[in-house]
């Protein structure tokens, strides 16, 4: 089992065509042949995508490029889209999967207005599709399905769900459930933007929900209060019966006030936002938080001994 | 990107809001000749640094019983000394930092009778995932503070970015501030104004405190502190053109050409990391094995050499410099890539500290295969923890 992508997910993407989409698309065909079905660009519609030597064994593969996601999805029977689109249009191309009644939309895009996603956050949330991102590296499925930009080398397929705000941490996190042998159901990039689709709680909620997922390990980092609330929500649904361990690690305790650290969403504002208070709300949830990014596994190794 | 003052309140006033005539000025001759050119009787005397807390905040430079950085005076003459003893000096905010920040501009602006002091912001509300305001009649004061003492006095109020500002949304905000006629109609008025520049010039904070009613019961936007957002700058060239760069870090300002996220700090260890998330959670294990980090720095996912080495540049020109960490954890970034960027770096600027380098992830074999041939002298590690060890090692022996 896994959450949200598996080995039936077909994958349209939204700007194939550009050095980045072409790369990780690829890439992602040639991770246990996820199902990339389809590219989009207005003006190329009806043209064909070949797969460089990038996508291994799939190399060679085309695929049909079209001009609207709408007549993608109708063509291919698509349930998700990946956006690859360059900051100035990914809105806009965030919008058209929305418009297409797209079920799930990554995007993987850094950089975007933020008061863009004020406005595709409105249309989502009369919508019934779900959006992973903007900023995010993606989600993966071991074995499975890979969206997105995230290494495949390093995962094993196993019973760890992963979410993050981060994509590198993401990655430390995956590797080093790998290296104690737990391995990954699903690990989920939620986006380090302060205004995003999918936040900890949606993640949290389906993790929970997956029978396959033993243990969580979820990585906040300084800015918003979604860290808090995931904790809360957490420690409600455990009240409920609802519980499985979690290893959290914060990052950016040593980052000063006022400053964006290099993600949109990380900053401390106003006094909110900062490491600390994220960090007790988490162990007030009983999630074991790891003081050092290089022992998460080690960590939840420990946490599931008891 | 934030501006002055004087620029937020020529931006906002090119919108409709009612702002005090005033002019920026560079010398006391120039803040004479404003003083002229105003109405007066009573002036305002203004320094323009990207800090808060001017009105409060002291001069290096001029004894403990000078005045702040915000003077209000009555006539033309005191307007120029005041602007001669400003100028040029330090001032020292509870936002600046011990350092302080140079005064090099005054916004010479027309005074004003006031009755009442308001608190209006407008933000991105992460919660809601919308523009709110944030309205008090608490003004003058800090809005943290009066958050964290008289909550209830300050409303927030998301906006639907599909209706926007409604005459609803203006009439609870008029309340909120206890707004009477004339007042009230121009307060609602104004709501709708500034939430237009707001998102007519991707805005990411909109503070104006205090919002005045004046003796005579007309608003004005009395202070105004407007900052953009970065990512949107690009369909923005003439608030592009708003920059000061005296006011930034020179190495912030040389990272920023290389599209390199890059933040100065004190501490003495560099680093250079890719990935936001990474870069923070790297300096947060310098301080854990108990050393301070120089810098926060993420060369991206898509670096070249020519930005690796841009980077190494930057981390070595800062003399408090005394080591540094390269951290990479390849995903799309290529080990490789990195490992090409340092020795290059390295064999241009030479390397005078002890360097520590840890690569995982997408060819990280050739990565290490690259320093260990360089024959530079180079640290290796294995893990995070690893190299946080050896570099804090190597730095205090």
């Amino acid at each position: 089992m896994s959450i949200l992508v598996n080995k039936d997910t077909k994958i349209i993407v939204q700007g194939l065509t550009g050095k980045t989409g072409s790369f990780h698309t690829e890439q992602a065909l040639a991770y246990f042949g996820t199902q990339m079905v389809a590219g989009i660009h207005p003006k190329k519609g009806g043209e064909k995508w070949t797969a460089g030597p990038g996508a291994g064994k799939a190399a060679g593969k085309e695929l049909p490029i079209f001009a609207t996601v709408g007549e993608a999805k109708e063509a291919t029977g698509a349930t998700a889209t990946v956006v690859y689109v360059p900051p100035a249009g990914a809105a806009a191309a965030i919008i058209e999967a929305i418009d297409a009644e797209i079920p799930f939309i990554t995007c993987i895009t850094e950089g975007i207005p933020v008061l863009d996603m004020v406005k595709v956050k409105a249309r989502l949330e009369k919508s019934n599709s779900r959006l992973l991102g903007p900023n995010c590296p993606g989600i993966l499925t071991p074995e499975e399905c890979k969206i997105g930009i995230m290494p495949g080398s390093i995962f094993s397929k196993g019973s760890v769900g992963v979410v993050s705000r981060s994509g590198t941490l993401t990655y430390e996190a995956v590797f080093q459930t790998t290296n104690v042998g737990l391995g990954q159901t699903t690990a989920v990039g939620i986006g380090g933007d302060p205004v995003k689709g999918t936040e900890f709680i949606d993640v949290l909620e389906m993790f929970l929900a997956d029978e396959a997922t033993k243990s969580i390990i979820m990585i906040g980092e300084i800015g918003g209060s979604a860290e808090e609330d995931a904790a809360q929500f957490l420690a409600d649904e455990a009240k409920k019966g609802r519980r499985k361990p979690v290893v959290g690690f914060i990052a950016g305790r040593t980052a000063p006030p006022g400053r964006t650290m290099g993600h949109a969403g990380a900053v401390i504002s106003g006094g909110k936002g900062g490491a600390e208070d994220k960090i007790a709300a988490m162990q007030a949830a009983g999630i074991a938080v790891s003081p050092s990014p290089a022992r998460l596994g080690v960590t939840l190794a420990e946490v599931l001994k008891g | 990107m934030n501006i002055h003052e004087y620029q937020a309140k020529a931006v906002l006033k090119s919108y409709g809001a009612p702002v005090a005539a005033g002019v920026a000025v560079f010398s006391a001759q120039e803040a004479e000749a404003a003083a002229k050119s105003l109405p007066g009787p009573v002036y305002v005397v203004k320094t323009q640094i990207h800090a808060g807390g001017r009105g409060k905040g002291k001069f290096k430079e001029l004894g403990p019983d000078a005045k702040g950085g915000v003077r209000v005076v009555r006539s033309v003459d005191e307007v120029k000394s005041n602007a001669a003893e400003m100028l040029g000096n330090t001032l020292v905010t509870k936002q600046t930092g011990p350092a302080g920040k140079q005064v090099n501009r005054l916004y010479i602006e027309d005074g004003a009778a006031i009755a009442r002091e308001l608190y209006l912001s407008l933000l991105v509300d992460r919660g809601t995932g919308r523009v709110a305001f944030v309205a008090s009649t608490e003004g003058g004061m800090d809005i943290e503070t009066v958050a964290a003492e008289t909550p209830e006095k300050i409303l927030t109020l998301p906006i639907d970015p599909e209706s926007g500002v409604t005459d609803l949304d203006a009439i609870r905000l008029a309340e909120a501030l206890k707004l009477e006629e004339p007042a009230k109609s121009e307060g609602m008025a104004l709501f709708k104004t500034l939430y237009k520049a707001f998102t007519d010039k991707d805005m990411s904070l909109l503070e104006i405190n205090p919002l005045v009613v004046l003796e005579d019961g007309h608003v004005r936007v009395l202070d105004a502190k407007v900052s953009f957002e970065n990512n949107a700058l690009f369909r923005h060239p003439d608030i592009a053109e708003l920059r000061d760069e005296t006011e930034e870090d020179p190495k912030e300002i040389e990272a920023s050409k290389y599209d390199l996220s890059y933040v100065a700090l004190d501490g003495d260890i560099g680093c250079m990391v890719n990935g936001a998330g990474l870069a923070m959670a790297t300096m947060d294990i310098i301080k854990l094995y108990g050393a301070e980090p120089a810098n926060f720095l993420d060369v991206g996912g898509g670096a070249t050499t020519e930005k690796v080495t841009a980077a190494f540049k930057i981390i070595t020109a800062d003399p408090n410099v005394k080591g540094i960490l390269v951290n990479i954890f390849g995903g799309i970034m290529r080990c490789d890539i990195i490992a090409e960027g340092v020795v290059t770096a390295v064999k241009e600027v030479g390397l005078k500290v002890p360097l520590v380098v840890r690569l995982e992830g997408t060819n990280v074999e050739r990565g290490k295969q690259i320093i260990n041939e360089s024959g530079l002298n180079v640290i290796a590690a294995d893990d995070l923890d690893d190299a946080a060890q050896k570099i804090v090692k190597a730095v205090k022996g």
